[in-house]
């Protein structure tokens, strides 16, 4: 089972996919990546994910699984023997992960995302202000999880790690665009450090899109109308 | 107490809750399958909690699972918790990874767009708003009604012949759907539209680990008139 094809249906810049992609080279799973190209969506992708038509969707001998952390807890389940484990081994280590990765999709990114289309110097202002306050939640998070290792997970990038550390692409070029660090050595000394070793892990360095590439690219997408 | 993983067997289980809360629901379905037994802290006004605050800081929400002096948050995040704590209980989620991941789709899509067009309904500030919502959440019910055929595959609930996942996530909106159904009169769980989901709903209600905890429909109807003052719940 484990060793039957392997496809990911996504797109180089969106940080949803790169989470699977790290999670399939920790364990060091081959598998083609089908690009999909912006604004439209394959046969395949709307075959494959009915219910909400979006990437990443994972197709392991054929078979879906779709929602970026689901695939990523999959991919930990299904080639469990190889590679260092993505979650926790303790439930409550666990938990704390899933519920972080929750914040960080639900409340924080939502924020960033938000920069983009804020209006007005004092609308932008309230925003980072927003973001900024999450991110000095996640340096308390890193700091409980991590208890003085270099990752959320431990020793080894693990699930939060890859939930967060998939945005740094587009936290950067926000901060570009914005003119506003949102990380650094004095608002998050312990997160600065984390970003460049996650940056540097194998696993994620042949993933993380160039900046100056997905800056090019925010610019050409958020130049148009949203559909 | 069933055997534990990993953790302290003389360790407390305290759960802060709400009675009206399917989120709250969740968890002590899953607790009760696993015969854990735990003290159970009515929360009336969560916002204002010492304890809510203290051990949920990030969202002061309920439910909250104290186990020893550790807190778990989210009613999910709960549920797998208990799974995964208390072994010698029936299994929540399935062992094979790809059921897996289907049950934890399944109810990330129940929070995300069935409890979001119920909540909807509620709060609709005008009919064709209402009406949208209505038409969103018939549509759940549909597709949940197809779920329920593949996933069950001939017996009794989403998780086979016992409840797993699935039927804990959808199954705690039947109260809130209920209520919707007697202010709205649409009814969106049919024996004609949605057969396999209408003869579940009564499996799930009469299951032992949910009997006993199930809010009182008239209850939550008085309460949903209290919270939300709006013209379809007069």
């Amino acid at each position: 089972m484990a060793s039957d094809q392997v496809k990911l249906i996504g797109a180089w810049a969106s940080p949803f996919v790169m989470r699977p992609r790290i999670a399939l080279n920790l364990k060091s799973v081959p598998y083609e990546f089908l690009q999909e190209t912006f604004g439209s969506k394959s046969e395949l992708l709307l075959k494959s994910n009915p219910v909400h038509k979006k990437i990443p969707v994972l197709l392991h001998a054929d078979k879906p699984v779709c929602e970026s952390n689901i695939i990523v807890e999959y991919i930990d389940e299904t080639w469990s023997s190889s590679g260092p484990s993505i979650l926790p081994s303790h439930p409550y280590d666990r938990a704390m992960a899933r519920f972080w990765a929750a914040y960080i999709d639900e409340k924080w990114f939502v924020s960033l995302r938000s920069i983009q289309t804020a209006e007005g110097e004092e609308e932008k202002k309230a925003v980072l202000a927003q973001v900024d306050e999450g991110t000095a939640i996640l340096e308390k998070a890193f700091i409980d999880c991590s208890k003085g290792k270099p990752f959320f997970n431990g020793d080894h990038i693990g699930y939060l790690d890859i939930a967060f550390g998939c945005f740094l692409g587009w936290l950067r070029v926000t901060e570009l665009a914005a003119g506003h660090k949102l990380l650094d050595e004095t608002k998050t000394p312990s997160l600065s450090k984390w970003a460049d070793r996650f940056c540097d892990d194998p696993a994620v360095k042949p993933v993380m899109p160039d900046t100056a590439k997905l800056a090019e690219f925010a610019q050409k997408i958020f130049a148009k109308p949203q559909p | 107490m069933g055997q534990m993983n990993g953790s302290n067997n003389d360790e407390y289980v305290r759960l802060l809750g709400a009675w009206p809360s399917p989120f709250v629901l969740r968890t002590r379905i899953a607790l009760n399958l696993k015969r854990v037994p735990y003290e159970y802290l009515e929360e009336e006004d969560t916002l204002n909690s010492e304890s809510v605050l203290n051990y949920n800081p990030v969202h002061k929400q309920i439910p909250i699972l104290i186990h020893g002096n550790k807190p778990i948050r989210e009613s999910l995040n709960i549920v797998m918790y208990v799974d995964e704590t208390w072994l010698s209980g029936p299994p929540i989620l399935p062992s094979d990874p790809f059921d897996r991941a289907v049950a934890r789709f399944w109810d990330v899509y129940i929070d995300e767009h069935c409890f979001t067009s119920i909540n909807g309904v509620a709060v609709a500030k005008d009919e064709e708003e209402r009406k949208a919502a209505i038409g969103k959440l018939e549509q759940c019910m549909a597709l949940l009604e197809e779920t329920f055929q593949e996933c069950s595959k001939g017996r009794g609930f989403f998780g086979g012949d016992n409840i797993g996942f699935i039927d804990i996530g959808f199954g705690s909106m039947l109260g809130p759907l209920k209520v919707l159904e007697k202010f709205t009169g649409v009814k969106f769980i049919h024996s004609e539209n949605t057969p396999g989901l209408f003869h579940w709903a009564d499996r799930f209600y009469a299951h032992e680990a949910v009997k006993p905890v199930m809010p009182d429909i008239e209850k939550l109807v008085e309460f949903a008139r209290l919270k939300f003052n709006t013209s379809i719940f007069k």
